[in-house]
């Protein structure tokens, strides 16, 4: 019977020489976590915003199957209200909405470069067309296609800002989902193990176990996980872990229309993602950037990761989250020669006094 | 696209991956804009000035198609010596009679071969008409002169077919004589320059010039360019125009019946396709047949006269009526009683939804059935909707949800205002429950022509029921009450073939036993396999000609589901197309006149010398072994006067139509009008608006004056990719609901700043109809456009979803909306029209009409209140 921890892989340990295995490359979490080896490869998301078209049918698709309540933008559960914020209404992810479409106007100065898209993991221009697409076989332009600018004719004519003719507008759309990270500190800090590792490398709250203690809620570095204020206990993405089960994808990736929303082996999706941002910068998008792909940063890479074409914090993520638990050993160390200290300090209290 | 059709969208996404360049041009910036290469902010109701300066363009630059223009088109023909056009005449045609605001076609026609002289000879009403029936059809056209004829759009009836031509016009290949149509052309549209279409629409000369030349470089023999549009285009006075200028310019430019090709319009609902293949329009009988006319139309030999003698396929209208009667009427159905014609009603003039809810408020109308839409929050001017709903003896809803349409007499803002007062209230209504799409089997059609089964997956709730049910059994129960009745006016309906099969708990009738009706069965008592077996003598069946074939060999042809990857990119054997599967319609001109393809690159549809017929990637949209070289002997009719290198076989002559000789009621050339409300005057002509446009003049449908300073805002409605038309679908759904759950109005920090709006605060919006309030979204996305002159239009964005149901609720957009009409189809222009804006909430109760009355009266309108109740007739007389 293999023992399955519910918790990361933490001290002290193998591997690292210092100990710590609550931070950086862990080429394995569900094996780290005690599953098997043959238990299955790691899966996730790869959030592709540049083909993002802002429908939210993930957002609706994950309510439906999750049978979540609906909520306003503030997090108000069977509320309503136009935030004033474009066309985002959710606000942000929370209890009740696990995936968050954000929108994001933007007017600037300066060049704005909208990508076109390629299919994922091609890059254009290859040929790697079905044969029968004979119309399209030589349409060899593809690479060539870098002027890509959207809402250019707003730029230089438009009568808002008569001669400073440089305006561009250009909306942003982004699904925003719980990243599964490779070092989770809400599954860290969860003391009744109702965070759990799943087999598939993802990370899920049972609810049934859940005393709503909230520890989880401040340790996510993305301010993911979530109350829910008439119950007490958290909520987030499961990667439909149900479905996963039964050998369906997440019910988002399935219902998204452009390819935005990839779901797949981790290995497959970081490879897909890494040509897709080689086809962009090709094009000349030099702000396209990869978040949440590098195993090296401070969560060791995570199993929802994005292609953005901005900074992170326009889309509002962190630009360098850090697992809260990474310094825990050294805090206890720290912790433990002060409570030594203590003891010292008393000790020598004692010491001191008059016998 | 983006917006309303984001699964749709995933194809364009995947076009552009394999290197398409995507424009966008929209007075907004959506969603589409916002993955597009290019967006064009546009004036809204402007778009002829928009395409007619890329036609300018094409024509002054010689970037014409030339080789597909000469042989596909009849930019060659010569038109007659008494046309005038638009340019001549300050915005008018020859013709034009302003007394009833209709169009007399003589001087439109061509000169035909038939008089041979040296002026030729113009093709009048009643001349070189066909040979068989030369008394018959020259009787119809006399008649289709007629004012209640006129009424009842007799355009819009000819469906794909276009009016039948009945001689061969004269040609000059050459397309140097002065007036052939290309010259005409030409000159029509020579003032179309990009600086006036900067004037006109706002959009700056440069980006015009880049969407010019992105178009014309990637049309020709190599490439192919494809205009989509949605039914918003339709939505304006001159809303056939639109659609007519986008196909002229398709057509210089060699993009039609081509792949990639076309212009494909994307329709608001699942199967709105097939609501007009079978229809549900007043004038139309299923396969686009026209619906008879009491004047014209007493006997099956004067409904086909017209088209008895006429070249292409419209010439069997004979065989297609008939098979159609055999269906309704089986054994009844004789040789002898003009196989039952007389059954069929006839129409008197304009019954279409306007004329008719404008009686419903007049109180002369008893009941309705309101089958899936939701008029008093859908159409235009939601307020009439409301007045006539309320002056009905009865009425019957069907719908998934309650929706306002039959909640008015409790929910109606005129409640609120006094106006309707709910004891008062005659109509009884009667609200049926309907089956969801997943609920019950049958076809959808989609834009494409393409039919595609649908199983059952649950059974409907409670009573919910599927129209197909609720139709069978109120047929059966309605004859049940007549049996036995000797009255001859019983007979129609006594004599129907009423016997589907039904199954189930529910006795749900069998949806394939109806689709196999539609398709038609043959004297052997075999599914026919196409509108080609179809014949006269009453031997075939056939529901809609347009869709025999859908059930040949016994077949549900709806229902193949071969997958993509195990077909070709033209995926033939997923579902099915009308007409016999084709997949691009008049694929004929992919072919050159040779019939050799115009490049390889788009080869699709070619002849095949060694086998002697026509082949390639699609089903040919042409009889087979029709050899291109093939020329009609003289008197040949019907498909057979059809030459080889003639690729639009539904029309007379074989030809696109640059140059509509006949069957547009406001022109045979699009021209720019100012919507019927704007701000600006009209840069071309002294004629501000469609000439021919119509109007329902009454105390609710006041209009706004154009260039009025009360209402000087441009403001256009759309749908949301969130909520789904008037709301009944989705504004009744939690997870729908909160993703937009207020009604707002985008605006441009510009405006904003003029009028002191606040993001997030509240706004009243006011046109000479009504005022509505709603949040306000400030947004860039607004953009004001500068006009001639440096004038600056301002346009407000309003989402048209919101009613009083459901769990998101607020006041309507189109109540701002008034009724005035295209001339050719009765389609409402509610795209387009002026308000003002003010900040704040609107007044409440009975000050509200008084407060918008305030504004009529400044504006110098003529006063629009209402009495209690509602009830008032049409005015006579503006």
């Amino acid at each position: 019977m293999t023992t399955v921890s519910s918790a990361s892989p933490g001290l002290p340990g193998t591997g690292r020489p210092d100990g710590n295995r609550l931070f950086g490359p862990l080429p394995d979490v569900s094996g780290d976590a005690g599953y098997e080896p043959d238990h299955p490869a790691r899966v996730g998301f790869f959030t592709d915003t540049s083909v993002c078209i802002g429908c939210k049918a993930c957002e609706v698709a994950c309510k439906e199957w999750n049978t979540l309540p609906m909520d306003d933008a503030n997090g108000t559960r069977d509320q309503m209200a136009l935030s004033g914020m474009s066309y985002d209404n959710t606000g942000m992810l929370g209890a009740n909405s696990w995936r968050h479409v954000a929108f994001v106007e933007q007017v600037r100065t300066v060049d704005l470069p909208m990508p076109a898209v390629g299919l994922p993991g091609r890059s254009p221009g290859t040929g790697d067309v079905h044969a029968h697409d004979r119309v399209m076989a030589d349409d060899a332009p593809r690479a060539a296609q870098t002027s890509v600018l959207n809402a250019q004719s707003l730029s230089e004519f438009d009568p808002q800002t008569g001669q400073s003719g440089d305006r561009e507008i250009r909306w942003l759309m982004s699904s925003d989902v719980c990243k599964h990270c490779t070092h989770a500190a809400c599954l860290d800090v969860c003391p009744t193990g109702a965070l759990f590792r799943t087999e598939f490398g993802t990370v899920v709250v049972q609810g049934d176990i859940c005393n709503g203690c909230g520890y989880c809620v401040p340790a996510c570095p993305y301010g993911v996980i979530d109350q829910r204020k008439d119950d007490g206990r958290v909520f987030k993405c499961t990667m439909c872990y149900d479905r996963l089960t039964d050998g369906l994808q997440p019910a988002c990736a399935t219902a998204c229309p452009t390819q935005s929303i990839q779901f797949g082996d981790l290995d497959e999706l970081h490879a897909r993602a890494d040509a897709r941002l080689a086809t962009l910068q090709g094009q000349g998008v030099q702000t396209a950037r990869l978040y949440g792909r590098d195993e090296n940063d401070g969560v060791g890479g995570d199993g929802a990761f994005f292609l953005l074409l901005d900074e992170p914090e326009v889309y509002g993520l962190p630009p360098d989250p850090v697992v809260t638990t990474r310094d825990l050993p050294s805090m206890w160390k720290h912790a433990a020669a002060g409570a030594a200290m203590v003891v010292g300090v008393v000790l020598t209290a004692f010491v001191g006094r008059r016998p | 696209m983006a917006e309303c059709h984001p699964v749709g969208f995933q194809w364009v996404m995947e076009a552009k991956a394999r290197g398409a360049k995507v424009i966008h041009i929209d007075p907004r910036f959506t969603r589409t804009s916002a993955v597009s290469d290019v967006h064009v902010p546009i004036r809204v109701g402007t778009d002829i000035a928009f395409l007619g300066g890329i036609i300018n363009h094409v024509l002054s630059n010689d970037l014409d198609f030339r080789e597909y223009v000469v042989a596909y088109t009849n930019a060659a023909a010569i038109v007659g010596e008494d046309f005038v056009d638009t340019e001549d005449l300050d915005g008018l045609f020859s013709g034009f009679d302003p007394e009833t605001g209709h169009y007399d076609e003589a001087s439109w026609q061509f000169e035909s071969q038939v008089g041979s002289g040296e002026t030729g000879h113009t093709d009048r009403p009643g001349d070189g008409v066909d040979q068989d029936d030369p008394a018959g059809a020259q009787e119809q056209e006399r008649l289709a002169q007629d004012e209640s004829v006129k009424e009842a759009d007799p355009h819009q009836a000819f469906g794909s077919g276009g009016p039948p031509l009945h001689a061969k016009p004269l040609r000059d290949e050459t397309l140097q004589h002065p007036r052939c149509v290309f010259q005409v052309l030409k000159r029509h549209f020579a003032r179309y320059t990009p600086e006036i279409v900067a004037d006109i629409c706002g959009v700056e000369p440069e980006v015009f010039l880049e969407v010019a030349t992105a178009v014309t470089e990637n049309s020709g023999r190599e490439r192919t360019t494809a205009w989509v549009y949605s039914v918003g285009w339709t939505h304006h006075t001159v809303g056939a125009q639109y659609i007519r200028t986008a196909a002229i310019l398709q057509s210089l430019l060699g993009n039609m019946g081509r792949p990639g090709g076309g212009i494909l319009a994307l329709r608001g609902h699942a199967s709105i396709q097939g609501s007009t293949d079978v229809p549900t329009l007043f004038n139309l009988l299923p396969g686009y047949l026209p619906m008879p006319h009491a004047l014209q139309h007493q006997s099956l030999d004067d409904y086909c006269a017209e088209n008895s003698g006429a070249i292409g396929f419209w010439g069997n209208m004979r065989a297609y009526t008939v098979s159609l009667l055999k269906s309704w009427w089986g054994d009844a159905a004789t040789a002898e009683n003009d196989y039952c014609f007389g059954y069929i009603p006839k129409i008197t003039g304009d019954h279409s939804s306007y004329r008719t809810i404008a009686d419903m408020v007049a109180g002369k109308v008893p009941g309705y059935f309101l089958v899936g839409e939701n008029p008093a929050v859908g159409h235009a001017n939601g307020r009439m909707q409301r007045f006539g709903l309320a002056n009905l003896d009865w009425l019957v809803v069907r719908d998934l949800q309650m929706i306002e349409s039959a909640s008015f007499w409790k929910t109606a803002p005129e409640i609120e205002t006094g106006e309707l007062v709910t004891e008062e209230i005659g109509t009884e209504v009667f609200y049926m429950p309907a089956a969801t799409h997943a609920e019950k089997e049958g076809t959808f059609t989609n834009t494409q022509r393409l039919l595609q089964w649908r199983h059952q997956a649950v059974q409907p709730p409670g009573d919910c029921r599927s129209d197909l049910w609720f139709y069978f059994h109120l047929g059966r129960i309605l004859r049940e009450k007549l049996a036995g009745s000797t009255d001859p006016r019983d007979r129609p309906l006594l004599d129907l073939t009423w016997d589907y099969p039904t199954h189930g708990e529910q006795v749900e009738p069998s949806a394939e036993a109806v689709l196999r009706e539609i398709n038609g069965v043959g004297p052997d008592g075999r599914a026919l396999s196409g509108y080609m077996d179809m014949k006269d003598d009453g031997s075939t069946t056939g529901g809609c000609w347009i869709y025999s074939g859908v059930y040949a060999d016994e077949v549900n042809q709806a229902d193949r589901r071969r997958p993509g990857r195990e077909q070709d990119y033209v995926a033939a054997e997923w579902g099915w197309a009308w007409p016999y599967n084709r997949r691009t319609l008049y694929n004929r001109a992919s072919a050159d006149p040779a019939g050799k393809p115009w490049s390889e690159r788009k080869k699709y549809v070619w002849w095949d010398e060694a086998a002697g017929r026509w082949t390639g990637d699609d089903v040919p949209d042409f009889e087979a072994t029709k050899r291109p070289d093939h020329v009609p002997p003289p008197g040949a009719k019907a498909q057979a006067g059809i030459g080889g290198a003639d690729p639009f076989i539904m029309q007379g002559d074989g030809k696109a139509w640059l140059f509509a000789p006949k069957g547009l009621a406001d022109g045979p050339m699009p021209t720019h009008y100012e919507p019927a409300e704007s701000p600006v005057e009209n840069a071309l002509y002294g004629v501000q608006a469609n000439p021919g446009i119509e109007e329902i003049q009454a105390p609710y449908n006041r209009g706004n004056p154009p260039t009025s300073d009360v209402y000087p805002y441009v403001f256009t409605t759309y749908r949301l990719t969130e909520h789904h038309t008037a709301g009944a679908m989705s504004r009744t759904l939690p997870y729908l609901s909160e993703l937009q759950p207020e009604f707002f109005v985008e605006v441009s920090p510009a405006l904003a700043t003029e009028r002191g709006l606040d993001n997030g605060g509240w706004a009243t919006l006011i046109s000479a109809r009504s005022a509505i309030e709603a949040r306000v979204l400030v947004t860039e996305r607004m953009r004001p456009l500068r006009l001639k002159g440096g004038r600056v239009v301002h346009q407000i964005g309003i989402p048209y979803h919101w009613g009083a149901e459901g769990l998101s609720t607020g006041d309507s957009a189109n109540d701002l909306m008034g009724v005035v009409m295209d001339p050719n189809v009765h389609i409402q222009e509610f795209k387009v029209a002026t308000c003002d804006i003010r900040p704040g909430r609107r007044p409440r109760g009975a000050a509200l009409p008084e407060y918008v009355e305030g504004f009529r009266r400044r504006a110098g309108v003529r006063s629009g209140t209402m009495p209690i109740g509602g009830r008032v007739a049409v005015e006579e007389t503006p």
